[in-house]
């Protein structure tokens, strides 16, 4: 299968990049990973004049670690997240997400910035990204500017990212000491992508009353969301089965389920309860509850 | 406008002017004359087309020729050294770990990468880090045990 011809750029600063999306314009693609693009333009379900490649441009891969959050370039793969001693250090769920992505060969190429960016309905990271509550910092004409994940993932493969920006790296906030985290999903038997998934994560006090919850489902809407009623359901509250059972009934509600081949909207908010009990069963477990 | 690229395959470094569509694994088959890596699915799915990149395993379905610019590559022609079989090639023929034969040379890549991380691996993590290459014919049963009979016999890493 060919994809329709385009010309080939590959800026090595974000600047040089900036420069040439403001140049040739809706015209243009970035490329990171190519994961999702490049399937995408070899069934001409895209078809970019320009494809600017991302991947010799200087500082936009690896994972720093800040006082109270690892800053994870956009061109980081899911391999070296699977892989980051700092993520398995300070926030263990990001390398269970990357490891459960497609496959060690797509897991070689992809990244976190073009996962978030593509905002596939079924992708992993955006469930994680707004459970944890990360940031993403954009980079355009006018400068940088950071956008909470509550704010990104505005539709069906749609982001609050304007076409004259680059995503350049994801925040995500390290949460602290009491806390644990746990990514479940039901896999698409054959691509691996999430027919529903469900990150939680929870912060727990000496008592082990729950003082902050972040839940957020992907795969069963047209976009991930945060299931907010679960949230609530657990703040406050001493974890034990029947609490996480009663707030996991709540998982499906405000999430706007799409029927597919996967199953019918009454299955998959039922995968999405499912799933929710045990992501945050799991998540409360290592928070040491 | 076709762009000049320049990368090294099994240790012969090539040079070629290529449209930017070329995908990777057309210009190694047909540009470079290299028809051990297959093209299953076309669609990335199947790893047929598994290479190495600098590496890493990669689907050469879904990379275009001018992303591997500067790239080293390994293809399943890069394994045999002097005409002796890799211990990964003489595992599948020790445990019949392939009957057509169509996926071998993706699974194979794939396999050597497993190996490189994970040197010792369950059963478990065999089939996990295989979840990318598709095999119609074997049921994957003896491609496993043919993995864990290259991990036996891996020459220790110098
Ligand atoms: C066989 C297969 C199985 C897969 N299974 C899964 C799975 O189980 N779960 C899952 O979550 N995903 C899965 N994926 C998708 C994979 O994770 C993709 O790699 C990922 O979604 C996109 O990342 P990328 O780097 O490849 O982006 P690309 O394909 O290069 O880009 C995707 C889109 O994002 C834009 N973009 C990229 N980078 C930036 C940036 N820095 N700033 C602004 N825009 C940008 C591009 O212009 C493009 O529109 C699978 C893919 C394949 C091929
Ligand atoms: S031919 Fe590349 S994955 Fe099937
Ligand atoms: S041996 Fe025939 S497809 Fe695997």
């Amino acid at each position: 299968m060919y994809p329709a011809a385009f010309e080939y750029h590959a800026p090595t600063s974000v600047k040089d990049a900036l420069k040439l999306l403001a140049k040739l314009k809706d015209d243009a693609k970035l490329l990171a990973g190519g994961h999702s693009l490049v399937p995408m333009m070899k069934l001409r379900l895209a078809q970019p004049g320009h494809l600017i490649d991302l991947r010799k441009v200087k500082g936009l891969s690896g994972i720093k670690e800040e006082k109270a959050a690892l800053v994870i370039g956009a061109m980081t793969t899911h391999w070296a997240i699977e892989s980051s001693k700092a993520a398995k250090a300070k926030l263990p769920v990001l390398a269970e997400v990357a490891g459960i992505i497609g496959d060690p060969a797509v897991r070689n190429k992809g990244t976190l910035g073009g996962s978030v960016a593509h905002a596939d309905p079924a992708a992993d990271w955006p469930a994680a990204m707004l459970a944890l509550g990360a940031e993403m910092v954009c980079e355009g004409p006018k400068g940088k500017r950071t956008v909470k994940a509550d704010d990104w993932f505005v539709g069906l493969m749609t982001t609050a990212a304007k076409g004259n920006e680059i995503l350049t790296a994801i925040r995500v906030p390290v949460w602290p000491a009491g806390s644990g985290a746990a990514y479940m999903k039901f896999p698409h038997p054959a691509s691996r992508f999430a027919v529903v998934g469900v990150c939680a994560a929870v912060t727990l006090d000496k008592q082990g009353v729950c003082t902050r919850a972040g839940v957020a489902v992907t795969g069963a809407g047209t976009r991930a969301v945060r299931a907010r009623g679960v949230e609530a359901a657990l703040t406050g509250k001493k974890l034990d089965a029947a609490a996480i059972e009663a707030a996991a009934q709540k998982a499906a509600d405000g999430v706007d389920v799409q029927a597919d081949l996967q199953g019918s909207v009454e299955y998959k908010a039922h995968l999405c309860r499912v799933f929710a009990r045990r992501a945050i069963s799991e998540a409360v477990k290592r928070a040491g509850g | 406008m076709k762009l000049p690229v320049k990368m090294t395959i099994n240790g012969q470094t090539h040079s070629h002017e290529v449209e930017p569509r070329l995908l990777l694994v057309h210009y190694i088959r047909e540009v470079i004359g290299l028809t051990g890596t297959h093209v299953g699915c076309d669609t990335s799915q199947c790893g047929a087309c598994t290479i190495l990149l600098d590496g890493q395993a990669v689907k050469a379905c879904t990379l275009f020729a001018v992303q591997a610019d500067g790239a080293r590559i390994m293809t399943i022609e890069g394994l045999a050294k002097n005409g002796e079989l890799h211990p990964i090639q003489m595992g599948f023929w020790e445990k019949h770990g392939l009957q057509c034969g169509f996926c071998t040379p993706g699974m194979i890549m794939a396999a050597y990468q497993l190996l490189e991380r994970y040197p010792k691996p369950s059963e478990e993590q065999i089939r996990h880090q295989l979840e990318g290459n598709l095999c119609r014919c074997t049921g994957y049963h003896n491609i496993v045990k043919a993995i864990q009979w290259a991990a036996d016999n891996m020459p220790a890493k110098r």
